[in-house]
């Protein structure tokens, strides 16, 4: 059986599944029950100054795709609204009661030293295991100069993590926003800061509909509503890519990274492991389903180990990183054409209307007999048209029906850079 | 012979609560929830096939989509600009023989989309809502009549005012909607849905109604013609088969369709008579609807005696199925050879097990059994009832209106023998015995007599 224990910047947890700082961690009823369901770690909702922030009333909004719910989602939350000294008090209870598991705490405060001076002494009092600063929030905390105020600007970073590594001994993780141009400038500041890690996606601006009845963006705030943070399923492509950015980029390669991002199972998980992640944040799916679904992830991923032969977490770690590169370096000669099964094809006629409409024309529509005097439709690949785009294999509603089937082309590997056709082709030296 | 005793046929056999159970919705409506899971089940297929199974040829990707996308308004309008009956249809329809049998789900699991489900939803959307969503063309000033207020007549009328023409539909009973009315079984249509569909269908305006008004009795097929600038027969099959066999007038042996037109049409299901012992003779969808609600009557015994096997049977395997599960024997490879009364009451009817010949004909073996009844019920087959049509519609020598397999013969424009008068529904040459087929009918039927009415015909 798979070793699923996972050691991030010297934070021991017996599964690389913590829960992101949010709603489930908030107070010590939720994180108990989180153990107890057996996440690995949390991240405690972020603490901040007292007084503590007040909360509005209806705070999430989500993107349903026909029944499936929660494709994406966003909510308005500020950080924690319950005092400064109860958070303290249940944290240190809890890593009392749960030594094998980790709890890091996320703090957010204003840009001013002595304002982190002050938390994370206090924070370093309940023993906790290490810190996260939240960077990333882009709602509501942002309007005061905090959360993705921050973290939109490298130099505030870089300023800040160096003052939490030199008021604190705690391991400091720096929470990324996505809401940036490029992920690695800030990745690269907390760095330079002294950071242990960079964790990230934070949530993504967003409005996620219109209530077209009260003319607002949901959620509605008694018939307003305001920019929220996005997260869910739907952001994970955006998550694995600024992961991926961070991870083959020379200044940041190597510096441990913790991924959060629509992480709801096992695979997404073993996705951003192997794109160099230590451990994963889980929020949105454990809000939608509740925490057993870690009972799930780890035994996906766990038993996907072991089919593969990876006895412990560093055995496949970062394994896809090298093969992530620039479109410039991909193989101009390498060719793949789709192929339909013609025996599980169930003639829905989805990949022809899909490339005859949208690409390629390369899937003709027939009608061939049927053996009981009728016709049925046929569809086929017209395969000196295709050019490999896999539109009609996402398209087809049926698995295994069509795959791409690479082409033996008997030519050797060429990129854009040595293209003849490449107008701006560098000329090999003189 | 053996000693009979008097029959058992009585009313009210069940509870007013069993009654009201037994002959409830049988395929209750789906729920928004429940729409929007079946609707997302559609894959949008291009060049569907679900649409080719339809007679009507719904759209019904489109329709499905729409309902999917929160506008089962806009569902219901994509269905009845193909058929005006969509709402009828999605109850009555043999779907498992039509569009979800040609559902693309069926090739990768067994289970389809419920297209009829769904059409319901969309169509009960847009009746609840109220109004009509068709509007008529400018007059053309001319008069069609129409023969027949069933599905293939009104279909047919409102296309007909649609497109502008003054429409006068004849009807030979008190109410409209013809099978669906008077045939099909009342769990599928309940509350008195096949006149709320009449009434959306009529709100169009430009029909005039004439109900009581059978051909060859009230109304001439010589005064129509002159009467108005085309006329289309839709009336139906009026008569029955018989069974031939000695003792058929004797109490207790009923026609099916009067009896299922007398069970939709009693206010109280209490008040009906039935046998406690009931034999049904026939294997289409009246031998089934009979055997079903006899059960649900309250009947203690139903038999239903086919002389063909299960494959034959013109009713669908899902529609055998559900009277078996409903507590109808069914009996295969008989056939009916002797009636035997008492005192004026049928008590026994005498069977002959059947096969085939070496030429595939279908012989008796000469072996027999009897089943002891109260009821025996015909469901043997419709036919035109030429007693009404034949003398009137041919009463000149010289114009013969041509009769094909004992229906009214028709080209492929509906259009009979006779110039200006067309024919469609159950009582043409090619009907078959479908609600769909007579709505794609009277449908295009109005389109040809438009046609021919614009002087293109």
């Amino acid at each position: 059986m798979a070793d699923l224990r996972a050691n991030f910047v010297g934070i021991k947890s017996p599964n690389p599944f913590w829960l992101a700082s949010a709603p489930p961690t908030d107070k010590e009823y939720n994180v108990v029950r989180a153990f107890k369901a057996g996440w690995g770690g949390v991240v405690w909702k972020t603490l901040g100054e007292d007084p503590p922030v007040v909360n509005v009333s209806s705070r999430y909004g989500a993107m349903h795709l026909g029944p499936d719910r929660m494709v994406g989602f966003n909510n308005i939350e500020l950080i924690s609204d319950r005092p400064l000294e109860i958070n303290l008090q249940e944290i240190k209870r809890v890593k009392r009661d749960w030594k094998d598991r980790a709890v890091i705490v996320s703090l957010m405060v204003p840009c001013e030293e002595q304002s982190w001076k002050n938390i994370l002494k206090r924070v370093e009092e309940t023993e906790a295991d290490g810190i996260e600063l939240n960077f990333g929030c882009p709602h509501g905390m942002s309007e005061r100069g905090m959360g993705s105020a921050v973290g939109q600007v490298p130099e505030y970073v870089e300023m800040v993590a160096r003052w939490c590594k030199q008021h604190s001994r705690m391991p400091v993780i720096v929470k990324l926003t996505p809401n940036v141009t490029d992920i690695r400038k800030p990745a690269q500041a907390a760095k330079k800061g002294g950071a242990d890690a960079v964790s990230l996606i934070n949530t993504i601006n967003s409005i996620c509909s219109l209530d077209l009845d009260l003319m607002a963006p949901t959620p509605t705030v008694d018939g307003k509503g305001t920019h929220g943070g996005y997260c869910g399923p739907a952001v994970k492509p955006i998550a694995l890519n600024m992961v991926a950015e961070i991870a083959r980029d020379p200044a940041t390669h190597g510096l441990p990274i913790s991924a959060i991002g629509g992480i709801g199972t096992w695979r997404d998980a073993a996705e951003f492991m192997a794109m160099s992640a230590g451990n994963v944040q889980v929020c949105t799916a454990a809000m939608h389903y509740g925490f057993r679904i870690v009972e799930e992830m780890a035994s996906g991923l766990a038993n996907w180990m072991d089919q593969k032969g990876y006895a412990t977490l560093e055995d496949f770690r970062g394994k896809a990183v090298p093969n992530v590169t620039d479109w410039q370096y991909l193989n101009i000669n390498f060719k793949t054409i789709a192929a339909i099964d013609q025996e599980k094809c169930i003639q829905c006629g989805l990949c022809h209307i899909a490339c005859e409409d949208t690409s390629h024309q390369a899937i003709a529509a027939k009608r061939v007999p049927d053996g009981k005097g009728g016709s049925k439709r046929r569809y086929e690949v017209i395969e000196a048209e295709c050019v490999g785009c896999n539109l009609c294999y996402h398209a087809c509603p049926v698995p295994d029906v069509i795959t791409m089937v690479p082409q033996q082309t008997g030519k050797p590997y060429l990129n854009w850079t040595q293209d003849p056709r490449n107008p701006h082709r560098r000329k090999a030296a003189e | 012979m053996r000693e009979y005793t008097a029959p058992d046929i009585r009313a009210g056999r069940l509870t007013a609560a069993e009654l009201a159970a037994n002959f409830d919705d049988v395929k209750p409506p789906l729920d928004p929830k429940r729409a929007l899971v079946e609707s997302s089940r559609c894959f949008y297929c291009y060049d569907a096939p679900c649409i080719d199974a339809c007679p009507t040829s719904i759209d019904i990707p489109s329709f499905i989509r729409s309902i999917a996308t929160g506008d089962a308004i806009g569902a219901a309008e994509t269905i009845l600009e193909a058929n005006i009956m969509g709402g009828m249809c999605a109850r009555v329809c043999p779907v498992e023989i039509l569009c979800e049998d040609a559902c693309v789900r069926n090739h990768s699991e067994d289970k389809p989309v419920q297209i009829g489900a769904l059409q319901r939803y969309a169509t009960d959307a847009l009746i609840a809502a109220g109004g009509q969503p068709f509007a008529r063309a400018a007059s053309s000033g001319k008069k069609v009549a129409v023969v027949g207020g069933g599905p293939a007549g009104l279909s047919a009328a409102h296309r007909l005012s649609r497109l502008g023409h003054e429409v006068t539909v004849f009807e030979a009973r008190e109410k409209l909607g013809g099978l669906n009315e008077y045939g099909i079984a009342a769990y599928k249509t309940v509350h008195d849905f096949a006149q709320t569909e009449v009434a959306f269908i009529l709100a169009l305006g430009g029909i005039t109604v004439r109900t009581g008004q059978a051909l060859g009795r009230d109304i001439t097929l010589e005064a129509l013609r002159r009467d108005y600038d085309a006329v289309f027969l839709a009336m139906g099959l009026g008569g029955v088969n018989a069974l031939g066999l000695e003792g058929e007038n004797m109490a207790g042996v009923e026609d099916a369709v009067a009896y299922i037109a007398r069970l939709r049409q009693a206010k109280d299901k209490a008040s009906l008579q039935v046998g406690r012992k009931v034999v049904v003779i026939g294997g289409g969808n009246t031998a089934i609807d009979i055997a079903i609600q006899s059960k649900r009557l309250g009947a203690e015994d139903v038999t239903l005696v086919y002389r063909r096997g299960p494959e034959n049977m013109s009713a669908t395997h899902h529609e055998q199925e559900f009277a078996q599960v409903n507590g109808v024997r069914i009996k295969h490879w008989a056939r009916p050879v002797k009636l035997h009364g008492h005192k004026g009451a049928v008590r026994e009817i005498e069977f002959e097990y059947t096969q085939l010949d070496g030429q595939g004909r279908l012989t008796g073996t000469g072996e027999t059994f009897g089943i002891l009844c109260d009821t025996v019920f015909k469901a043997i087959g419709q036919k035109l009832n030429l007693a009404l049509v034949k003398d009137p519609l041919n009463g000149k020598a010289s114009e013969v209106l041509d009769m094909a397999g004992g229906k009214i013969a028709i080209n492929e424009d509906f259009a009979t023998s006779l110039k200006g008068i067309f024919a469609g529904g159950d009582c043409v040459a090619s009907g078959t015995d479908l609600t769909v087929q007579s709505v794609a009918d009277g449908r295009d039927a109005a389109m040809a007599i438009d046609a021919y009415l614009r002087g293109e015909g």
